[in-house]
């Protein structure tokens, strides 16, 4: 504990240090960077004893509050959260050293360093938390960095109405955990974990909903995550690594804390994430495949991302309430190992998407290509984030996707409403799985295979050194987690103890232990025999040199790059058949007249929530608090006229 | 032992499904029709030749075959012979084999996207739209062998599959098995899906993926294909042969005999169909899931 408590300091006091430094970009980004990294290492280590050997620390700090104190705990479970956090923010922050250059003298990188190095003590203290007014203060702080990181490039003026979506998804989330706080606190004069009163029948359940929707806005479930395709994007990159691959899950963390004080579970709940998860992981893959941006469809896939952890959630939630137990320990497990892998391959993803941005000028597919000839460091790191979001072994997404898919087939043989939600997870694993798969085929391919669409591409240059050394310890954990996978089985087993009871935990372990097993020895297998066929190939080629030619184009020899399919065509069949849901607008101004001059064709494929549904909503209370716009009135001795009359009428209620 | 002999016996037969395949086909076309080693001596012939490289290829396209080949030679290792386990069988063993298949799918079709070649992508981009519907149709069809037998790996699910249990779920084993051959069509590239001989690149998915390879590359490729046959084609086989005797010899021999009429049996269809078009392939997906959720239901039913 003592060592949590020197990086949250440490982190602190180098955001500090690095405002002060801000004229100097180098000093201010060594500031910044060291104190990250410095404070992660720190932190990594009560974190990982406490996974080895699961045990429960608290720290109380001697100073009051009104309601709450500031206590602390780390347990397994906060432990499995952290390990994420401190990761990424050590390698967003050397990845940051040499994004940021591109800013010096530009932008206050100071305010930026200051910023980032917050943002991840904030998310160290929501986990931390042991009681509300802590949890709440981390909460803000958390949204008001990364709010001030999102508008980092303010000028433009796409990033500015992010930052203010951003900023009321924010506070509309923390008004639904006020609200669940207080129900949890009913009846006891503290806010403390410790000693929240369970509340039980209805009133359980308005706290589940009041969690579902705070904690669901920070996920980013559909259709509560529009500002997460508009904010994340926004942001310089090695901020939207750290926002999509640990803060989004801060709302997980908090569901998961939330449903260890509403026991016992009802069925319902377990169903509602269920949907979520489905509606999340379907949408966000189908919404990911129509963008032409690639950082929007990386954030479009956190989404996805995060409707499979919710999914492995619900089902999880579903097998404790109808006691199928290898189903919830599974269930969970694949909930909260895919929360630590998408937090290292969409870090990755993100951080190779900043590469591209940073040396192209562009992140639009549609005018990259070719580029894993100049950036071919790069291209490999960011074809294994890819191949690990696909979920294909021996990565580690296949592992998370492996456990919520392994325990739905668990429960088949359950009764016939068990049954039916365990062939739904599978079905939608299948789907998300293939989609994900075409997803970052076509990123993939349009960014860095065949041949550059645009002249942006003639003067790439490859990432930073420590650009390529953060994407490079990123891939190789994603490697490392793919191969080792029974290393797991013990911490996931204290983590998944500490959060849903020690039966779960030792469920799992007697579920998993054996096949993980033979995933790993077919992974090894699969690495050996690729080993074998190259080695088999060079040998029969010994001695020969292959010629080289143009690419066959049915007889055609002199292909342009502009011939080439482009990224849009690529998932057309697809996004083609999810029109429905996608309401891709098309705007095209045909050829007209004997003579036609130019011609112009575009997709968008917008927010369809946003359209249809925020903005309706937004008009109609628009509308009605006009009526009452006569109550303010901009005179200030009449609003502390209402302070005085709120409380008086608070006090009288009260007695 | 002789988990290692059914496994080189694979290795070794899966060309010639191909070859039984062409020679059913051009006796219903009247021709007299390429010999059945045909295959083997392409193979040989290949993996002697020197490769050309478009020059817009990197690595990628070279390590695509590579991956695709061995991709699916792990696969092969979970699937059961004549109902007997393989080498890796565990609970679980069937999302892996799937999803294995599926690293072969991306590794081929990153190896496309890499030439440049509007054709090459084209095909790609078919590949992975096919995919997104054949897959759920697939799992769900196993969700239901899975379900009827209490089994969770493919080993021991085929290994429970008795006489008895098509006498007493005729219907739910018949779905699944339609299912698994309308996946199987799909995912090997046969019609009504894709057509193998077809010679014109705009409509093509399986072989124009592998226009620019040539050389050993193209033999991986070749023979990655042949094998993803057998691996999908004995999941059926196993289905309708439930009936399993004391001896290896008896059962191998009744197995592999199986694998050949299946063969035959895809190469009457080839000869008396036509392809579909593009757009109702997703239609003849959606039959495959639709079997195996009416499989579910009437296994959940019983």
């Amino acid at each position: 504990m003592l060592f949590s408590v020197v990086s949250v300091v440490v982190l602190l006091f180098s955001a500090l240090l690095a405002l002060i430094f801000n004229r100097s970009a180098l000093k201010t980004s060594a500031v910044g960077a060291s104190g990250a990294v410095i404070a992660s290492l720190t932190g990594l280590i009560p974190v990982v004893k406490t996974l080895i050997v699961p045990a429960r620390e608290t720290l109380s700090l001697p100073c009051s509050l009104p309601v709450g104190s500031f206590s602390f705990v780390l347990d397994p479970l906060a432990a499995f959260f952290l390990v994420p956090v401190f990761i990424l923010t050590a390698a967003a922050a050397l990845y940051g050293v040499d994004y940021l250059k591109q800013f010096d003298g530009k932008k206050p990188l100071g305010l930026a360093w200051a910023m980032f190095n917050v943002l991840s003590a904030s998310m160290v203290v929501v986990i931390l938390s042991a009681d509300a007014v802590p949890f709440l203060i981390g909460w803000e702080a958390m949204a008001a960095a990364s709010f001030a990181l999102v508008i980092f490039e303010h000028e433009k003026s796409q990033v500015r109405k992010a930052g203010i979506i951003y900023l009321v998804a924010g506070g509309a989330g923390a008004l639904f955990l006020l609200a669940m706080f207080a129900l949890f606190g009913i009846g006891s004069d503290s806010l403390a974990f410790s000693s929240f009163t369970r509340p039980a029948g209805g009133l359980a359940s308005v706290a589940f909903l009041c969690a579902i929707m705070g904690f669901g806005l920070k996920a980013g479930f559909v259709p509560l995550h529009i500002w997460l395709p508009e904010a994340h994007p926004a942001a310089p990159s090695h901020v939207s690594a750290v926002m999509s691959g640990v803060m989004i899950k801060m709302g997980i963390y908090g569901l998961m804390r939330a449903l260890h004080f509403l026991t016992p579970w009802q069925p319902w709940w377990g169903w509602l994430l269920i949907t979520i998860g489905v509606v999340s992981g379907l949408l966000g893959v189908i919404f990911a495949l129509a963008q032409h941006d690639l950082k929007r469809l990386l954030a479009y896939s956190s989404i996805e991302n995060i409707g499979i952890i919710t999914l492995g959630l619900g089902i999880g939630v579903l097998g404790v309430v109808k006691a199928i137990y290898p189903l919830a320990a599974l269930g969970f497990a694949g909930a909260l190992l895919h929360v630590v892998n998408h937090a290292l391959f969409k870090g990755l993803l993100f951080m190779g998407a900043g590469a591209v941005l940073h040396a192209a000028g562009t992140a639009e597919l549609e005018a990259l290509g070719g580029l894993s000839k100049k950036m071919p460091r790069t291209a490999v790191y960011f074809l294994v984030g890819a191949a690990a979001i696909a979920g294909l072994p021996p990565l580690n997404g296949f592992v998370s996707e492996f456990f919520i898919c392994f325990g739905a087939f668990t429960a088949l043989r359950a009764p016939i409403q068990t049954a039916t939600g365990a062939v739904l997870t599978i079905a939608v694993m299948a789907a998300i799985g293939t989609l994900a798969s075409a997803c970052f085929a076509k990123a993939f391919g349009a960014v860095f295979l065949g041949k550059s669409r645009s002249l942006k591409c003639a003067a790439v240059h490859e990432a930073g050194p420590w650009m390529g050394f953060a994407m490079g310890v990123l891939a190789a954990a994603c490697v490392f987690i793919g191969f080792a996978s029974p290393l797991l089985v013990a911490p996931l087993s204290a983590a998944i103890a500490c959060g849903f009871g020690p039966r779960l935990g030792l469920e799992f372990s007697a579920a998993a232990g054996i096949p993980l097993l033979y995933i790993s020895a077919g992974a090894l297998t699969l690495a050996a025999v690729l080993a074998l066929i190259t080695v088999f190939r060079k040998f029969l080629l010994r001695g020969r040199k292959p010629a080289a030619g143009p690419t066959w184009d049915c007889g055609y020899a002199a292909p342009s790059a502009r011939m080439q399919y482009g990224a849009s065509s690529f998932v057309q069949p697809l996004t083609d058949f999810f029109q429905p849901m996608l309401r891709t607008q098309r705007h095209y101004s045909g050829l007209k007249g004997f003579f036609p001059a130019g011609a112009d064709f575009h997709t968008e494929a917008n927010s369809v929530f946003y359209n249809h549904l925020y903005a309706p909503a937004a008009n109609l209370i628009k509308r009605l608090a006009f009526r009452y716009s006569w109550l303010q009135h901009g005179r200030l001795q009449l609003y502390i006229l209402y302070i005085v009359v709120a409380l008086i009428a608070l006090l009288v209620c009260k007695l | 032992m002789k988990v290692v002999a059914q496994y080189l016996m694979v290795l070794t037969l899966s060309p010639l499904l191909l070859g039984v395949i062409n020679r059913v086909k051009a006796f219903f076309g009247g021709r007299k029709g390429i010999p059945l080693f045909q295959l083997y001596r392409d193979l040989f012939k290949l993996l002697h030749k020197t490769p050309v490289y478009s020059r817009s290829t990197t690595w990628l396209f070279r390590a695509g075959p590579i991956v695709g080949l061995g991709a699916v030679l792990c696969a092969l290792a979970i699937v059961p012979f004549s109902g007997r386990h393989s080498f890796l069988a565990f609970d679980g063993d069937l999302i892996l084999m799937v999803y294995l298949l599926g690293l072969a799918r991306f590794a081929t079709v990153l190896a496309a996207l890499d030439t440049g070649s509007s054709f090459e992508d084209m095909g790609a981009s078919r590949e992975v739209q096919f995919a997104v519907f054949a897959e759920p149709a697939f799992f769900l069809a196993l969700a239901a062998l899975a379900r009827g037998t209490g089994q969770l790996s493919l080993s021991a699910m085929f290994a429970g599959l008795t006489p008895a249990v098509w006498q007493s779920a005729a219907s739910v084993l018949a779905l699944v098995t339609a299912a698994l051959f309308i996946v199987f069509l799909a995912e090997n590239s046969r019609v009504p899906v894709d057509d193998p001989n077809t010679h014109l690149e705009l409509t093509m998915i399986h072989e124009v993926m592998a226009l620019d390879h040539s050389g050993p590359d193209l033999a991986f490729i070749l023979y990655g294909a042949a094998l993803k046959l057998w691996a999908l084609g004995a999941l059926i086989s196993c289905a309708v042969l439930p009936r399993h005797s004391a001896s290896w010899f008896v059962d191998s021999g009744r197995f592999i005999l199986m694998m050949f009429v299946l063969a035959a049996a895809v190469g009457v269809l080839e000869s008396i169909i036509a392809r579909l078009r593009f757009l109702k392939v997703p239609y003849l997906l959606f039959t495959a899931f639709s079997f195996s959720v009416l499989a579910l239901m009437f296994q959940a039913a019983r």
